[in-house]
This record gives C-alpha cells, structure tokens and sequence, in this order.
C-alpha cells in the first residue's frame, strides 16, 4: 500500500473537501454522497483524509475497533480479554467493492473454524472494519439495491445486528458513509438518497491551469511521495487542527431560535420534503460554525451548507429542467440578505 | 468497420502501418514491463487470433503471466479457505487468491468484456490500491459489435489504450514464430528535452476532449517510464510522443478545435498516412493554451497533438464526419442483474459445492453428513465426516427486473407530435423506474431504418440528453423497426431482465419488403417473429382513424392492442403500467 496522497494537495473540489470536513466533525450528519465523473479524485479526498486524521485507540486486538471509552458490550469481549491494553491503528478507510457479497459486509460464520474445530465463531465483516473510520462506495447506484438498504440502516443506527446461520451478535459500526456515483449510469431511489446527510455535485476541472497543476502534483507525488508529503505538512496540520478545534467547540455551538426558522423557511421555500433536511442543514450550519471558530450560527452559514444538505432532497419534477442547485440558491438569495 | 476485409495483396503504405502499429504495442509491453506500477495496465482491443496470441506470447518474455480463467469469481482474487481440501485433509487449508499470487507478474483477461460487475470492481480496487498490473483482451469487436463493452472504471484506470483488431503481421514471421520483440530498434528518436510535458499532456488532454484528468496523468508517467527505458532522466520530444500515442490518442472524443475530420474511408485503417505537418492552430487562436504562456511551448502540445491523433479511436472520424459527438461508451453490462444464487431472499437450498458468489449452507450440509457417519470410517479426531457430496448451497430468488423498449414511429407528418410524447412517456416512465429499477429503452424508425436513440437505461439524466437530439421525418420501415426492437429484447433478456416492447406507430408501413414482398406484408412477418419469440408487447395505434392494419399487427405478435388516437405521454404510460408484468 503506497502513501495517501496529502489532503492539502487536492486541487479545487473544495465542496467535496468542505463536506468531508464537516462529516468528519460532526458524524450525525450522516454521510456523504459525492455525485460526479470519473477521475475526479472522489476516492483519493477520502482516502487522504482518512490518512490525516490522528490515529486512534482501540483495546489491543479487537477485532471490532473498540474505543477505550465505549461501554457497549464487544461481541469479543474485548475488555475482559485485553484488559487495560491498548494499542494505536489508523483511522480505518474501508472501499467497498461492487460485488461484496452480504457475508462480507456483515460478517458471517466462521467457515475455518466451524469446520476445523467445531467452534462456532463469529467473522467480522466490512462494517465492523468500518467502525470508527470512513466507509467508502464507489459508484453506490450500482450496488445492489439490498445491500444499500443494510448498509444505511447500519449507517444510521450506528450498531450491526446479525442473525444468521445461528448467530446472534451485535456490535458497533459507527462510520462516516461516503457513496459516490455517476447519475448517467442509473440513479439513485429517492429514499436512499434522503438517508445521505450531505450530498455534492463534483466536475471534472475545465480549467486548463488547474488541470496541469493536478498532473504535476501527481507527478510529483508519483516521484518523491516523501518530499511532496513534506511539502504539504504544514497544511495539513492547519487541516487536522482546525478538525480538531472544530470537534470540540461542536457541543458549544449556540444555534438561535432564528436560525431554527430560517431553517424551516428555506426548507419550505424549496420544497424539501420531510423533517431529515431540516435537521441536517441545522447539523451541517453547526459543525460549520465550528470549523470557521464561531460560537454561534449565522444565516450565512446556514446559507453555505443550503446546496449540500438539500439539495438531494427535492421533489423532482420530470417536466422541469431547473438543476436542484439554482433552486436553493435562488431561495438563499431571497432568505438571506447578504 | 470499414476494414472487415483485407485485400488479397496489401499495398505498401498498409503493411507499414500495420508494422508500425505492431511495434507500438511491443513498445507498451516493454514500457507495462520496466514500469512496477501506477500505469495500471493496457486494454488491448483484438479478436482472438493469431495477432493477439504473439501479443500475449511476447508479454510472456518479459513477465511472468496469469490468466483470469473464465470461471472466476470476485472471491477466487482473495485469500479465503479451500474447501474441498478442507474437507479431505481434516484441517483448514486456505489458497492465497490469484492478487496475492500475481505478485510482481500480469493479470490477464480474456474477453474481458464480459467481466462480471462485481470482478471489474474489484480489479479496479486492486489497480488502485495494490499496484496490480492488468492486461485486458477486449473481444467485443468495435464501436458497434455488440452491446457487452470493458467497465468504463476499469477502463479508464489503465493507461495504454491498444488497438490490434485489423492488425496483420507478415505470416512468414509468424510462422517462424518471430514477432519481433523485443524491438530491434527505437524508431522515435528522443528528440529535444521537453520543460514542462506535464502541461503540454494536459492541454492536449482537454484538446482532444479528454475529460478524466486520469489521462494526462498516466501519459505523464508513461513518459516518465520511456524516458527511464532509455536510460534518460528527463522527459523529451519522443517520450511525450508515445505518451500521446498509446494513452491520450485512443482516448479522444474530438479533434482539436480548427481542424476538420479526414474523410472516415481512409482514416481508421492507415493513420499514419495522415501527414503530420497539418498545422494545428495552436499558436495564435488558440485560449487554452495561451492561459500559461510561460509555461508551455507551444510546439510541445503540437508534439502530443500529432502523435495522438495517429491513434485515434476507430468510429471517432465516422462519427465527426456525420457531425455526431462520440460518446464514450457506458458502463456496459454494469446494470446486469446478479445471478440468482448470490443475492435476493433466501429461496431453499440445494446441492452443490460453495464459490462463484454461492453460499454454504452449513446447517444443510451438516443434516446431509449426519446420517451417514455411522457407515462412513469414523475419524480419529471424533468429528463430522463430511464429504464433497453432502456439501449444500442456498438459493435465492431475485425479482427479475423489466426493461421497457420503446419502438417509435418517427416517420412522416405526425412524427412532431408523436415523438414529443414519446418522449415524455420515456422520461415519466423513468421517473417511475425509480421504484422499480426497471430501465427504459428508446428505438425509433424512420427513413430507411431503425436506431435506437436511448440505450437501455434508469438515468433520467442521460435520457432527457441523448432524446433531445431525436429528429423525425421520412417514411415508415415498420420491419425494421419490428426487428430492432426484437434484437434489443433478446438482449435484455440474455441480460436476466423482463423486456416489454411498446410499439407507437400508425401501423402503416411503406419502407421495407422488396423482392414481391410489400412494406406491410414484410411488417406483419416481423410482427410474427416478435411474437415467436414471446416478448410481451403492446401496440399503441396512434392514427387518428384506427384502421385493421394495426389491429391485424398487434394481433401477429400477441400484443396488447390499444388505439390511442389522441396520444398523450400519460396515456401511453398508463397502457404500459398495465401491460407490465407483475
């Protein structure tokens, strides 16, 4: 496994990198779909932010990622086995391929053991891998449509339930979703889509200048990952410290009883359906908030996470042409001043 | 194709151009060889034959090989548990999967596209994140042969584009079993040292309307590897020019702006005979390049602009010259449905062994042993004996899903009107196939013949675009459009979906037959074969006064007849809603 390209070093794509962010500070939100081409560095964001963030404790061998703190009981029991030691792993970054079986999302029996020993013995799967870290699925509209129905119902319960083949387990699988997807290639259910907290729309780079400096960024990269790694360092230590921040300020963050309505109004003015958008744009203006190092939330950031939050959520309507995007920023032009 | 056949005697300049293309590709097996990883691999579009087979020959001499065999499954490339030793040995005996064991060699794929969905995804994880080297045989014959294509992800994550398909090589020596590698001499000369090649990739990148910046990616490291075969450091003239060839070349979608497409007869066979000295107006009107001025010489985008335009895709001159933008091709078989035994609600369970995607059901398998044990030698560890044959799978039902194709008449006075509706009919029926992830094709007739307009697809998106463009006018070739529509639903069907063919036309041929035989009696015989076949079907009669010829249509192929003489998008959803199967 090489290196992880540096966040820092990702050229444009700054929605995609702000909603990573935010979904990295404040987990509810839900995960993240990421609409767009081929080759837009959809898989490599995720993946370097997964290698930015600081690594984490876990109780020394567990098979689940189990926090130290967590008092949820491990199907290994880790606790009582490991006791107090714990060691360090890396944020864990899980790509799902298209074809994963549910045996290897969910985990199932253990076939070696059953069969060589007679020990009925639970095998974790990709979600338990997930636990703590990033989930990523490449092109999601293709998955089968009952694997992405488990996978967001994990997703927002945050706990894997498996009963199957005599097995009764449960254990925790808290993960950021990110899904990605090229809408040419079959769309998405709404109601899936709806469980996504944010969504964004990205596009290969026409402009010539910031297509060259990604070819040599990546030439670079290619060369001397160390130096360019280098390179980036102090960037991506403003990065990791401003999560940081962020994470911590998030449970501070006053949101006022006017952003409440503002929230509602825009929701209403744009014909989102269901309760979900509001909360999630409320959640998504939050950990904004933080991340910029505000106390409170402001109409503008509200109006600043308006597209990511809603923009998946609206009615389609077949005989309108009007992109979901210039919709919302029609209504956030009339709702807030600038 | 224009060059399905070739001439008893070629003439000179074609031999050339085979040969030249011929040591193009030893030149990328020698560059995929020297090169660890981060090229991914080639994409080598050939029948089988005996071109290919000194093609895989020579990838042999420079690296170890391995073939993806047909039957594997996603789980053969992992590690995982042999069972079948399992079971005779009496402990777990785990095989390392194909990944682990390619190590530093090649993968390669025949026919690749046929590649299952779920193993083009996986190899396309492994080309990203464990340096695989990947060589796919793309047998799908063309722009044109058949619908099966190489996943677009796949085929993007791999640098060189080859394309052998007309390739002849002087049969002596092959016979003599002599393909010439490794190459003799290097025909391109290194050149002038290139500053920035970079740039120079990318602005001919966007050129040649290139979208994924992949591309100029993998053409800056080809370069880089070239220039390392050398024995150079730096990137220069010639390197730049390969780069262009086998990795921007066969990817473009355009011509550069300002140039007009050779004529399509002789430009897909003999590429090389384009001469090179066209200028390609890059120097003064042309913005793209003047953003960095100091950063590009120009005549470094020229290099890679000429080089590419060497190999470009076949189709892509035919398609310029009858002013159609090439598309690239969709995602191919990505949408199939997966195989009953893998996915779905549980079904039962029956025999057989555990792989390709099956499960083991253990609980079966060990109810199968049980009986047996008292007359099976007991074993001294005091455990089940299980044998191959006590082994069970489970079963699962998948809801097929259903493809609906829309043959419209396009011809005539009415086809404004009629296709409009169409039109909406597609995009309400798609809005709807949200729910039920059923895809809706269109295929339309007119003139002369059928086409289809909208492949068969669930993205509202690509429909609303690709309809946009549908023209109407001409006569009625009702046979022809009969026929396309059968040749689609035998395909979706082979595909594991349920088509059903809705028909829109006034049932009132008056292109086809010939020989004694009329339009119409022509049509009705298509109408039988589509009824032989056992589509289901429904025939919307459009005419303002429903004569017998549609009913005597809808009656050929066993269709749903309905006359809709004031046809409306909603209408004809709701006689499509109720002719759907359950």
């Amino acid at each position: 496994m090489k290196a992880a390209f540096p966040f820092s070093a990702i050229v444009g794509q700054s929605e995609m990198k702000q909603a990573l962010l935010m979904a990295a500070v404040e987990p509810r939100l839900g995960g993240v779909m990421v609409f767009g081409d081929r080759g837009t560095g959809k898989s490599t964001a995720v993946r370097a932010l997964a290698a930015l963030l600081p690594p984490m404790k876990i109780i020394a061998g567990c098979r689940y990622g189990c926090a130290p703190g967590d008092t949820e009981p491990c199907p290994d029991a880790c606790r009582a086995r490991a006791g107090k030691r714990v060691e360090e792993v890396p944020v864990p970054f899980v790509d799902l391929p298209l074809g994963a079986t549910e045996d290897r999302v969910v985990g199932s029996l253990d076939l070696e053991r059953a069969l060589a020993t007679g020990e009925k013995r639970f095998e974790p799967g990709l979600l338990a891998k997930a636990n703590r870290g990033f989930l990523y699925i490449d092109e999601i509209n293709l998955l089968e449509d009952h694997l992405v129905d488990l996978l967001l119902d994990v997703a927002v319960s945050g706990q894997n339930l498996v009963e199957r083949e005599g097995l009764s387990i449960r254990h925790a699988a808290r993960f950021i979703l990110v899904g990605s997807g090229n809408p040419e290639e079959g769309e998405l259910r709404p109601q899936l889509l709806d469980r996504f907290g944010l969504s964004v729309d990205v596009r290969t780079p026409t402009e010539l200048s910031d297509r060259i400096e990604i070819v040599r960024r990546c030439d670079r990269f290619d060369r001397d990952p160390a130096g360019f790694a280098a390179s980036f360092a102090p960037a991506e230590a403003a990065t990791l410290g401003s999560i940081a921040r962020a994470r911590k300020k998030l449970p501070d963050v006053a949101v006022p009883d006017m952003m409440l309505e503002l929230g509602s109004r825009l929701c209403q003015a744009v014909g989102a359906d269901g309760l979900r958008g509001e909360l999630t744009l409320l959640r998504a203006a939050r950990a904004t908030a933080a991340l910029a190092g505000k106390k409170t939330v402001l109409p503008a950031h509200v109006g600043a996470v308006a597209a990511l939050a809603l923009r998946h959520r609206l009615r389609r309507n077949v005989l309108d042409d009007t992109g979901s995007t210039a919709r919302i920023g029609r209504a956030v032009a009339e709702l807030i001043p600038a | 194709m224009t060059l399905a056949v070739l001439a008893p005697q070629q003439d000179q300049s074609q031999a050339a151009a085979h040969a030249t293309r011929w040591s193009l590709a030893l030149t990328a097996i020698e560059i995929l060889s020297a090169t660890p990883a981060g090229l991914g691999g080639i994409l080598l579009r050939a029948r089988p034959g005996p071109v290919r087979d000194a093609f895989a020959a020579a990838l042999g001499l420079v690296a170890p090989v391995r073939r993806l065999p047909a039957s594997a499954d996603a789980e053969a490339l992992e590690p995982g548990l042999d069972l079948t030793a399992t079971l005779a040995s009496g402990r777990p005996v785990m095989k390392p999967g194909l990944l682990a064991e390619i190590g530093a060699g090649v993968l390669l794929v025949p026919m690749a596209e046929r590649l299952s969905p779920a193993l083009s995804a996986r190899l396309a994880m492994a080309l990203d994140g464990d340096g695989l080297r990947l060589v796919l045989f793309d047998e799908s014959g063309g722009a044109d042969g058949g619908d099966a294509r190489v996943t677009a992800a796949l085929a993007d994550r791999l640098a060189i584009h080859l394309d052998l398909d007309d390739v002849r090589l002087p049969m002596a020596a092959l016979l003599a079993g002599e393909t010439g590698f490794p190459p003799q001499v290097d025909d391109i000369e290194a050149g002038e040292p290139i500053a920035d090649a970079g740039a120079a990739l990318t602005s001919a990148a966007l050129l040649l309307g290139i979208a994924s910046i992949r591309a100029p990616i993998q053409a800056q490291r080809l370069a880089h590897a070239h220039a390392a075969l050398d024995g150079r450091a730096a990137i220069a003239a010639g390197d730049i020019e390969i780069a262009a060839t086998l990795v921007l070349g066969p990817r473009a979608t355009q011509l550069p702006p300002g140039e007009t497409p050779a004529p399509p007869e002789t430009a897909p066979d003999q590429p090389p005979d384009i001469p090179p000295a066209i200028p390609p107006a890059s120097d003064d009107d042309d913005d793209a390049t003047d953003d960095n001025p100091d950063s590009i010489p120009p005549d470094a985008t020229d290099i890679v602009l000429d080089a590419a335009r060497t190999a470009l895709p076949p189709g892509l001159l035919d398609a310029l010259a009858n002013g159609i933008p090439m598309r690239a091709p969709a995602g191919g078989s990505s949408g199939a449905k997966l195989k009953s035994l893998t996915s779905g609600r549980p079904a039962g369970v029956r025999a057989g062994a555990p792989g390709r995607g099956a499960r083991l059901a253990l609980i079966e398998t060990i109810k199968t042993a049980a009986p047996w044990q008292a007359l099976r030698p007991r074993r001294d560890d005091g455990r089940l004996s299980i044998r191959h044959d006590d082994l069970r799978i489970r079963r699962f039902v998948a809801r097929a899903q259903a493809t609906t194709i829309c043959a419209v008449d396009a011809s005539g006075s009415a086809a404004f009107a009629r296709l409009s509706e169409a039109k909406g009919a597609v995009e309400l029926l798609l809005a709807e196939a949200y729910v039920k992830r059923a895809e809706v094709a269109l295929l339309a007739f007119r003139g002369d013949a059928a086409s289809v307009s909208l492949p068969p697809t669930r993205s509202l998106a690509r429909a609303r675009r690709e309809l946009a463009a549908l023209a109407g006018g001409g006569g009625t070739p009702l046979a022809a459009g009969l026929d396309l529509a059968q040749t689609i639903a035998g395909a979706e069907r082979a595909r594991g979906r349920t088509p059903l063919i809705v028909i829109l036309t006034d049932g009132r041929a008056n292109v086809g037959g010939g020989g004694g035989i009329t339009p119409q009696d022509a049509a009705l015989a298509s109408a039988r074969a589509l009824g032989r076949a056992g589509h289901a079907c429904v025939f919307i009669d459009c005419s303002a006064r429903p004569r017998p010829e549609g009913s005597a249509l809808a009656a050929a192929m066993g269709a749903r007849f309905v006359a809709l003489p004031r046809l409306d998008a909603r209408a004809v959803v709701a006689a499509v809603n109720a002719a759907m199967p359950a």
